[in-house]
């Protein structure tokens, strides 16, 4: 089953012309996601590598039956680009851009509101369905099909973990970043609920970090809610306050967003938070197969 | 960005929102100047980015010319110590001579980013306890701070303005006054990429004007791009120079007091690394990340970056190998040691993309090169190599 990325998914790529976009592309193809046009507004009539680019995101929709987008554009173009994805009704928009305007992101999520999109990111590796496909750039090779859903704000430190649960013969169901920004599209709370419902998907994995209240807001969702165990490690405990630890919402202000604050809260909803991250994949094996 | 008390009252200025007389001066001569100029009674204000000046001596007032010149004297050219500059203090290089007026009441008014769920927008906050930290009113009294979520996609309306002002129990004399000067201060906020915008204390002076006695603006770093006249007002000497230095490289690096340095691809996973060597009972010297390219030359750089820390004993690199190569890592890693002449003890530990090939050639690159598998075990080595 897995969630928002499926075989029914077919990827249109914003920026596919550019160097992220046309490189990471390829390695997308190759993990055998369905990349049936490309947009980048002026090269419209040409191709990729096969792949036709229109000048529009509409028209990629209505000549390709494109339902999702790969958003690989500079910062001070990314707001333009969610925003006319969202126009033309495209179900799942994953934007990879890093650097993009706290405001830019405020008319996003007003934008998003009432539409029927989702948004994952901004500032983020994507989302990856193992043996269904992939948008975005978490590595090809660190992947298995199973059933542990993995939430994570980080990119290679995603990946460590993914990578232990593979190395262990632990698959995953799908795996989403859902980006290091203070204002991002879907959140843990949003994931677990689709998670909660996806019959493939057993334990989920929350990799957090400082900054915000994401991961209070899951864990009160969570209280009296846990309907499938769930592990969680939370980065940034020796983080000085008040400096943006390289991702933009990675900062704690006025004494808010510590890492202890979402360990606490995190436990008190049943979530079994690790402290050791090279011990991730064996702690999910152990709820996955208690003894 | 931070600025200066006196930058965001330029900008407070600009769009009409009434703030003191004052001037900078960076010597005690320009600040009797200044006070015999203004003709009453003045404060001789530290600029600093650091808060808490009036509890450490920072702010300082003066009812003649000559002790506008002592007051600044005192302060022009030394380090000031306040509860959040930390011990060293921050150095003083010029002062705010500004006119004192008489205040009736303070009260408290900020704008910033909410980003919790559903409530993403643009907060206002206000209290009548002004002048006080925020965070201690808060605790003591939530009740006594009134908020208003202000939504970009709406934008500003006057009722944004009566929320706050009847919240705050102002006479309705001010309610139109206090009603303006938060749609004024949402301008700003919005046409410069504001993260935060706070004035504390903002007063009601004896003839019942509203007054901005001190403003704090934050910057978003994301938007500076978009605003070209603000990039002159960073003072890159209110910063750690290591760190001004990393970031013209195009590196992410936060200096701390610890002494196992560290050098990692990924903010999340070198925030790990740091938290990794604490538990291994060592203390982390330093948060930085290397990003996706991590090119020899960045690598380099970081190296030296990092190994100017005195303090530093052992370098941990920490690198996961998506797209990026582990083989190219290792090139990178021996040329930059080769270069900067380390003589530091260095733990490597790759993982991803050819890992075995980048490990091997760190093994016979004749350097000295401890290679760990484990990210647990490559931090405990690392804490324990520095006794």
């Amino acid at each position: 089953m897995a969630i928002l990325f499926d075989e029914n998914t077919r990827v249109l790529v914003q920026g596919i012309t550019g160097s992220e976009g046309s490189f990471h592309t390829r390695e997308a193809i190759s993990f055998g996601t369905k990349v049936v046009a490309g947009v980048t507004p002026g090269k419209g009539g040409s191709a990729f590598e096969g792949i036709p680019v229109y000048n529009r995101v509409i028209d990629a929709v209505q000549a390709q039956g494109a339902n999702a987008t790969a958003i690989y554009v500079p910062a001070a173009v990314a707001k333009d680009a969610i925003l006319e994805a969202i126009e033309a009704g495209v179900s799942l928009i994953v934007c990879l851009t890093e650097g993009i305007p706290v405001l830019d992101m405020l008319t996003v999520k007003y934008a998003l509101k009432g539409s029927g999109s989702c948004l994952i990111g901004p500032n983020c590796p994507g989302i990856t369905t193992p043996a269904r496909g992939k948008i975005g750039f978490m590595p090809n090779f660190i992947h298995q099909e199973g059933s542990v859903g993995v939430i994570s704000r980080s990119g290679t430190l995603t990946y460590e973990v993914i990578w232990q649960l593979t190395s262990l013969g632990i698959g995953q169901s799908t795996s989403i970043g859902i980006g290091g920004d203070p204002i991002v599209g879907l959140n843990f709370l949003d994931l677990l609920v689709l998670f909660h419902s996806d019959p493939q998907t057993e334990a989920i994995v929350l990799i957090g970090e400082i900054g915000g209240t994401a991961e209070e807001e899951a864990a009160e969702y969570l209280q009296g809610n846990l309907k499938k165990p769930v592990a969680a490690f939370i980065a940034g405990q020796t983080a000085p306050p008040g400096r943006r630890m390289g991702h933009a919402g990675a900062i704690v202000t006025g004494g808010k967003g510590t890492a202890a604050d979402k360990v606490r809260a995190l436990e008190r909803a049943g979530v079994r938070v690790e402290r050791n991250p090279a011990a991730m994949g064996s702690t999910i094996g152990e709820m996955l197969n208690p003894m | 960005m931070k600025i200066h008390e006196y930058q965001a009252k330029q900008l407070l200025r600009e769009y009409d929102v009434p703030v003191p007389r004052g001037y900078l001066a960076e010597t005690p001569e320009q600040a009797r100047e200044l006070a015999r100029d203004i003709g009453s009674r003045v404060a001789i204000k530290a600029q600093i980015h650091a808060g808490g000046r009036g509890k450490g001596g920072g702010i300082r007032l003066a009812d003649s010319p000559q002790e506008a010149f002592q007051a600044a004297q005192g302060l022009i050219g030394r380090r000031l110590v306040t509860a959040q500059t930390g011990a060293p203090g921050q150095l003083v290089r010029a002062v705010l001579v500004e006119e004192v007026l008489e205040i009736v009441k303070e009260l408290y008014l900020s704008l910033l980013v909410d980003r919790s769920r559903q409530r993403e927008c643009i907060v206002g906050l206000a209290s009548a306890a002004g002048g006080m930290d925020i965070e201690e009113a808060a605790g003591a009294d939530p009740g006594r701070i009134v908020q208003v979520a202000i939504n970009p996609g709406t934008g500003f309306s006057p009722f944004h303005g009566r929320k706050l002002a009847y919240g705050l129990g102002l006479e309705r004399s001010l309610g139109a006054a206090f009603s303006d000067l938060l749609g004024r201060l949402y301008q700003l906020f919005i046409a410069k990429d504001v993260s935060l915008l706070e004035i504390n204390p903002l007063v009601i002076t004896r003839d019942n004007k509203l007054l901005a006695l001190d403003a704090k603006i934050i910057f978003d770093d994301d938007g500076l791009y978009r605003h070209p006249e603000l990039t002159g007002w960073r003072d890159f000497a209110e910063e750690d120079p290591l760190e001004v230095e990393a970031l013209k490289a195009g590196l992410s690096y936060i200096k701390l007091e610890g002494n196992v340095g560290c050098m990692v691809n990924g903010a999340g996973l070198a925030m790990t690394t740091m938290d990794l060597i604490k538990l291994a009972g060592g203390e982390p010297a330093n948060f930085l990340d290397v990003g996706g390219g991590a090119s020899a030359e960045k690598i380099e750089k970081a190296f030296r970056i990092l190994t100017a820390d005195p303090k530093v004993k052992v370098v941990l690199v920490n690198i996961f190998g998506g797209i990026l190569r582990c083989d190219r890592v290792a090139t990178g890693i021996i040329e930059a040691v080769g270069k900067a002449n380390l003589s530091l003890p260095m733990v490597v530990r790759l993982q991803g993309t050819n890992r075995e090939e980048g490990s091997r050639m760190l093994k016979e690159s004749g350097l000295t090169f401890h290679v760990a598998q484990g990210l647990y075990e490559a931090a405990e080595l690392a804490v324990r190599l520095v006794s």
